[in-house]
């Protein structure tokens, strides 16, 4: 439950733009991302914070993933 | 065509932050205070639930507790605030370029010129509204109208996430009725006065003769006036407008009552350090000194001096802040806070009038302080000291840094 801070690699584009590539979960599993599908600024009240929130695609799943400055958290499953 | 204003303001802005940052107190009283230990300590902002305990903002936090015993209290974070204060402008560019901030929590929009693209004020205030919660979850309340003040009475009137909307069909209805105390810059102490004599809402207040009003308040009796007429012409002041600094100053309440010279000599030169090192960092010199004590039953007094010559050095600015407050302090009672403000400033490079006898002390003196700026920039500023002030008793401080304070006036 709550904010979970995950490590996260990323690509940096020439324009300025972060991408998440794969995100290591606080178990040590590591997924990659299949696909960002949105991303947008957002609040997230489950977990308490706001940021540029992506949409992305784990193993056909979705799911979202917030930078908060230069922190990515995920929600906590309740 | 009139104007069309929106005046924005994020709801128990301090306390909905914390209560974002902190779902697990999202649904209990909360109070964002101020430090207890160095006496800081009153009611900075509550929420909602807090709110409806009568815990106000301005009330220590003893006070509160005894309104809503459960009160959670959290400690102020004034640089997540500054960052929220500057994501929400961030939506506002969205729509003008007109915003004018009013502290770090409210904003006038004038949008006059883009409701062409985004639609009545309303829709734009609903629209900003929406985004604001979506994208930073906190809520703010918008007024809308054809001037700044309407605008921001409007925001006042509903909360939480509310649009309200003030017409010059409607405001005769919506505003008159309202206390007179509702609106801006109606204080305490003219709300009394304007009791005196007879006047307790904004439509007493528009309806009084100006020239009434005038011989009551003076000049300040026909600024009422308009305000309540809505006759209020004050533009929103662009977004790269930066009005000119009129002078630099600090004060600080102390963990503790001052109760000797030695101890106010100590806090002298903190503040003089802190305004001195803003003044270099501005670029800016001064030839007035005032300095503010407030005693421990709350009253306070200012006094001033002058120098011959303008300057910008801690060394001058502390000693002749001390010779003013020898002059001016007889112990009767102890001291809450100090401050000490440097007016009639000039840029640095202005011409002045050179002197023959200490000029050449006087300009070691600022380069020796340049210096200590420089190494503090790199060091941080507890690096280089004054040795007085390791023997402080808990009086030092860094105001520069650890005091960020948002003075703001509606008239600039």
């Amino acid at each position: 439950m709550g904010k979970i801070f995950v490590e996260v690699i990323a690509k940096f584009t020439k324009d300025g733009g972060k991408v998440p590539l794969s995100v290591t979960w606080e178990d040590g599993r590591q997924f990659d991302i299949d696909k960002v599908t949105d991303v947008r600024r957002a609040a997230s009240l489950k977990a308490g914070g706001q940021g540029m929130r992506y949409k992305c695609r784990i193993n056909g799943k979705e799911t979202y993933i917030w930078l908060e400055e230069d922190k990515w958290f995920v929600e906590g499953k309740a | 065509m009139s104007r069309v204003i929106l005046h924005s303001d994020l709801n128990n802005f301090y306390a909905s932050v914390e209560c974002l940052y902190n779902p697990e107190i999202r649904d209990s009283p909360v109070a964002v205070c101020g430090s207890q230990s160095t006496r800081h300590g009153i009611v900075l902002a509550k929420n909602r639930i807090a709110k409806e305990f009568g815990v106000k903002a301005g009330d220590a936090v003893w006070e509160a507790r005894s309104k809503c015993p459960g009160l959670i209290v959290v400690r102020p974070n004034y640089m997540q605030y500054l960052r929220f204060s500057m994501l929400v402008r961030k939506i506002y560019e969205n729509y003008t370029n007109l915003i004018e901030a009013f502290g770090i929590d409210e904003n006038w929009l004038d949008v006059t010129e883009s409701i062409e693209l985004f639609g009545s004020g309303e829709k734009i205030a609903d629209e900003l509204r929406k985004r604001i919660q979506y994208e930073l979850g906190v809520t703010a309340s918008v007024g809308v109208s054809f001037n700044k003040v309407f605008a921001k009475l409007g925001s006042d009137m509903k909360k939480p996430d509310a649009t309200t909307v003030i017409t010059e069909e409607n405001y005769r209805q919506k505003v008159w009725s309202l206390p007179a105390a509702d609106m801006i810059y109606v204080g305490p102490s003219t709300r009394r006065k304007l009791t005196d004599i007879g006047i307790c809402t904004i439509g007493d207040l528009a309806c009084a003769p100006p020239k009434f009003l005038e011989k009551h308040f003076g000049q300040w009796g026909r600024t009422l006036w308009i305000f309540a007429n809505g006759y209020d012409e004050s533009p929103v002041i662009k977004l790269d407008f930066q009005p000119g600094v009129k002078g630099v100053g600090n004060s600080l309440t102390t963990p503790h009552d001052l109760c000797t010279n030695n101890d106010v000599k100590i806090l002298t030169y903190v503040l003089a350090d802190s305004v001195a090192e803003r003044l270099r960092r501005h670029h800016l010199k001064g030839r007035t000194v005032q300095v503010y004590i407030r005693s421990c039953d709350l009253s306070f007094v200012e006094r001033q001096g002058q120098f011959s010559h303008y300057t910008c050095t801690s060394s001058e600015i502390a000693e002749k802040s001390m010779e003013i407050f020898l002059n001016s302090w007889d112990w009767s009672k102890t001291i809450r806070t100090l401050g000490v403000r440097v007016t009639g400033v000039v840029t640095a490079d202005s011409c002045g009038q050179l002197s023959f006898f200490d000029d050449e002390k006087r300009i070691r003196r600022e380069q020796l302080e340049n210096s200590i700026d420089n190494i503090r920039t790199r060091f941080g500023h507890y690096s280089v000291q004054r040795a007085m002030l390791l023997r402080s008793n808990g009086l030092n401080a860094n105001p520069v840094e650890e005091n960020v304070i948002h003075p703001v006036s509606f008239f600039r």
